[in-house]
């Protein structure tokens, strides 16, 4: 993936000389091993800024609604599906857009290579060949990209673009995978169970929403938990309170979200909120056959009406 | 003072007799990060830490507090007037606190605790704890605390400081307070060689630490000049304007109060972690919001930390280079590199 690099500046440097685009929106190199930083580079001096490889997780589709310029946008397949979604809620248009299409083999977790160091302290990483090499102090560690993916990515079926005004490369094999295992045993579990291992999962929530502020769906002029007239949730980090903020989050994304991991890469306390993410996905995709983002021209199925929409939990 | 040791082997029976004696806060691994939390056995205090995840602030300062409740229900006598809840502020410990973070406090107290107001929940849990930190040998590479007029070693913020020699720790008890607490434990004298390996490691530690950008040369600069500086818009483009700096940030203090009432007869008046990250923190009742835009935003909270307070108290920066907001920000904004931005004026690559 690293080979797009190249394909990106060029044509970032292309599109900003031509004025085809105001921006191009992609990573530059970050200053923490295994981070890269959104960025907008508005000239062709900057377009060398631009790179890719395995620690674009963040999706980029959150920097564009209700913007107006002329955009260029690198884009992986989640990412592409929520651009879909927005230009379907009419949070961008399509016109506006030149999409750089990214075909991905998934996206690095830092945090389980991290687990694998027994607490060392990566200093530098290097990919290459599909493998990551990170070093420290008095260590040096290789591991194999495929086996530290994000756990979003590791179970993704949708990692070439689904839109795309021009390709990085050739599209990749997607992949065949049991993509709810996580999902089922919670489902199997009864609800006392379930209960309890929410509650453990969220219990070291500090309520910063970083989980909502990475998501490409969550782009409400003011979201539910800044609401003050009426207040829908409390702002304590009472068991209750936290609970109230993460199911309606989830409810709120539901049939409208890609599985892109933004939330989960973004949690600084490492909480796995694709867990609920996850089940309203599957849910939605079981009742209604629909995968966000996967088409152009039909709304999410939770924001129309159908006289023939499926009812069994009414 | 004087400096005296602690045998490895000894240390959870010294953590059990302050714990006889006092509430102790110490690093506790609770998952794949840690937190200081008040000890319920010595065994779970785990020095062997590098930092907590989130800053110890919410040991004095907690994230949400119950200041006063009240009742509503028309046939209490007492209806409608607000009381203060009682709270806790029996003597306690925070064992193992970083240089950094004890320093944080200091800063804090600018705001909390000064000559001229004082923040009565603050003032009193300071009070009433004692700091007995541990000297990093080992700062991470997101670790600036000298840069931040600070450093793995400073003494100015703690009451007692130990340093991990290997097979134990060299204690050096550096106030009053700490005197009284830790005399309450069995101390033995540390052995001649303990000085000069303290100063082996501290120098060892200091050197291992980059300077990150120069404070001085933001604190010279107009105002103005760094406030409508072009470079903002690069700085700010990546942030998500999630709360995540600011909550595990030592030296970020904003609250927000809120009433929550309960089935319509009673209420509490509540203190909470509030961010200037998010839009809410400056929305006014009229509908107008100062600070609507993202980069307006990013811009107050790298001016607060980095100039506003520095103009204003004339003490540095309002940043202990702990680097937490270098590793936990998911778009990987970096706090050094707009320290080098705001000192040299200029975007470019350091």
């Amino acid at each position: 993936m690293q080979a797009y690099t190249e394909k990106i500046r060029e044509a970032a440097k292309r599109l900003l000389a031509e004025k085809k685009v105001d921006v191009v929106i992609g990573f530059r190199k970050g200053t923490m091993p295994l981070m890269n930083e959104p960025f907008q580079a508005r000239t062709p001096e900057q377009a060398d800024l631009l790179v890719w490889d395995g620690n674009c997780g963040i999706n980029l589709a959150n920097y564009l609604p209700k913007r107006t310029e002329k955009i260029a946008i690198v884009a992986k397949g989640c990412d592409s599906r929520n651009i879909s979604i927005q230009i379907l809620e009419n949070q961008i248009k399509r016109e506006q857009l030149y999409i750089l299409g990214a075909p991905c083999k998934g996206m690095t977790d830092k945090r389980k290579i991290q687990d694998e160091l027994e607490g060392k302290e990566i200093f530098q990483a290097e990919e290459a060949g599909g493998q990551v090499k990170v070093s420290g102090r008095d260590f040096e560690k290789t591991f194999n990209r495929s086996e530290y993916l994000q756990e979003n990515c590791a179970v993704c079926l949708h990692r070439n673009p689904v839109i795309s005004d021009e390709m990085l490369g050739e599209p990749v094999q997607e992949q065949q995978v049991e993509c709810y295992e996580d999902i089922k045993q919670i489902e199997a579990m009864t609800p006392e169970e379930k209960r309890k291992h929410f509650d453990a999962l969220i219990e070291p929530c500090i309520r910063c929403y970083a989980c909502r502020s990475a998501c490409p769906a969550c782009y409400c002029p003011t979201c539910f938990v800044d609401e003050s007239k009426p207040q829908w949730v409390g702002k304590t980090t009472d068991p209750t309170d936290t609970r109230t903020f993460h199911f309606l989050r989830a409810f709120h994304v539901a049939g409208r979200c890609s599985d892109c991991g933004s939330c989960e890469r973004a949690c600084p306390v490492g909480i796995k909120v694709r867990q609920f993410t996850k089940k309203l996905e599957k849910e939605v995709k079981e009742l209604y056959g629909y995968e966000a983002g996967m088409v152009q021209d039909l709304r999410p199925p939770l924001d129309v009406y159908r006289p023939d929409d499926p009812e069994p939990f009414l | 003072m004087s400096e005296m040791f602690i045998a490895k082997g000894d240390f959870p029976a010294i953590i059990e007799r302050l714990m006889s004696r006092y509430r102790v806060y110490a690093p506790v691994k609770n998952g794949r990060y840690y937190d200081f939390a008040a000890l319920k056995e010595a065994g779970a205090a785990d020095l062997g830490f590098k930092n907590t995840r989130v800053s110890p602030k919410g040991v004095l300062y907690p994230q949400a507090e119950r200041m006063f409740e009240y009742s509503l229900a028309k046939d209490d006598p007492e209806v409608n007037i607000v009381k203060e809840t009682p709270k806790d502020f029996s003597p306690q410990v925070i064992l193992g606190i970083r240089p950094c973070d004890a320093k944080g406090f200091k800063l804090d107290d600018a705001n909390f605790c000064s000559d001229k107001f004082k923040d009565p929940w603050w003032a009193q849990r300071r009070e009433a704890t004692t700091l007995i930190g541990l000297a990093c040998n080992t700062p991470s590479s997101t670790c600036f605390c000298t840069t931040v007029n600070t450093g793995p070693f400073d003494t100015t913020g703690l009451d007692a400081m130990l340093v991990d020699t290997g097979d134990g720790y060299a204690l050096q008890v550096l106030t009053e307070k700490g005197k009284n607490v830790l005399g309450i434990v069995d101390l033995k004298p540390a052995p001649a060689q303990v000085a000069g390996k303290i100063e082996e490691l501290k120098a060892g530690a200091e050197k291992s630490i980059p300077t990150a950008f120069d404070p001085a040369a933001i604190a010279q600069k107009e105002t103005l000049e760094i406030f409508n500086a072009p470079f903002w818009d690069e700085i700010h483009f990546g942030c998500l304007n999630c709360g995540t700096c600011t909550f595990l940030c030592p030296t970020c203090w904003c609250f927000d109060i809120q009433d929550e009432v309960q089935e319509g007869t009673k209420g509490d008046r509540l203190r909470l972690w509030d961010s200037c990250m998010f839009s809410l923190f400056t929305f006014h009742g009229s509908g107008h919001n100062p600070r609507s835009q993202k980069v307006q935003r990013v811009r107050q909270r790298f001016m607060h930390k980095l100039k506003y307070y520095q103009d204003k108290y004339g003490t540095g920066t309002a940043c202990v280079g702990c680097g937490r907001c270098v590793q936990a920000c998911p778009v990987n904004i970096d706090i050094r590199q707009v320290g080098r931005i705001l000192g040299s004026g200029c975007s470019c690559p350091a």
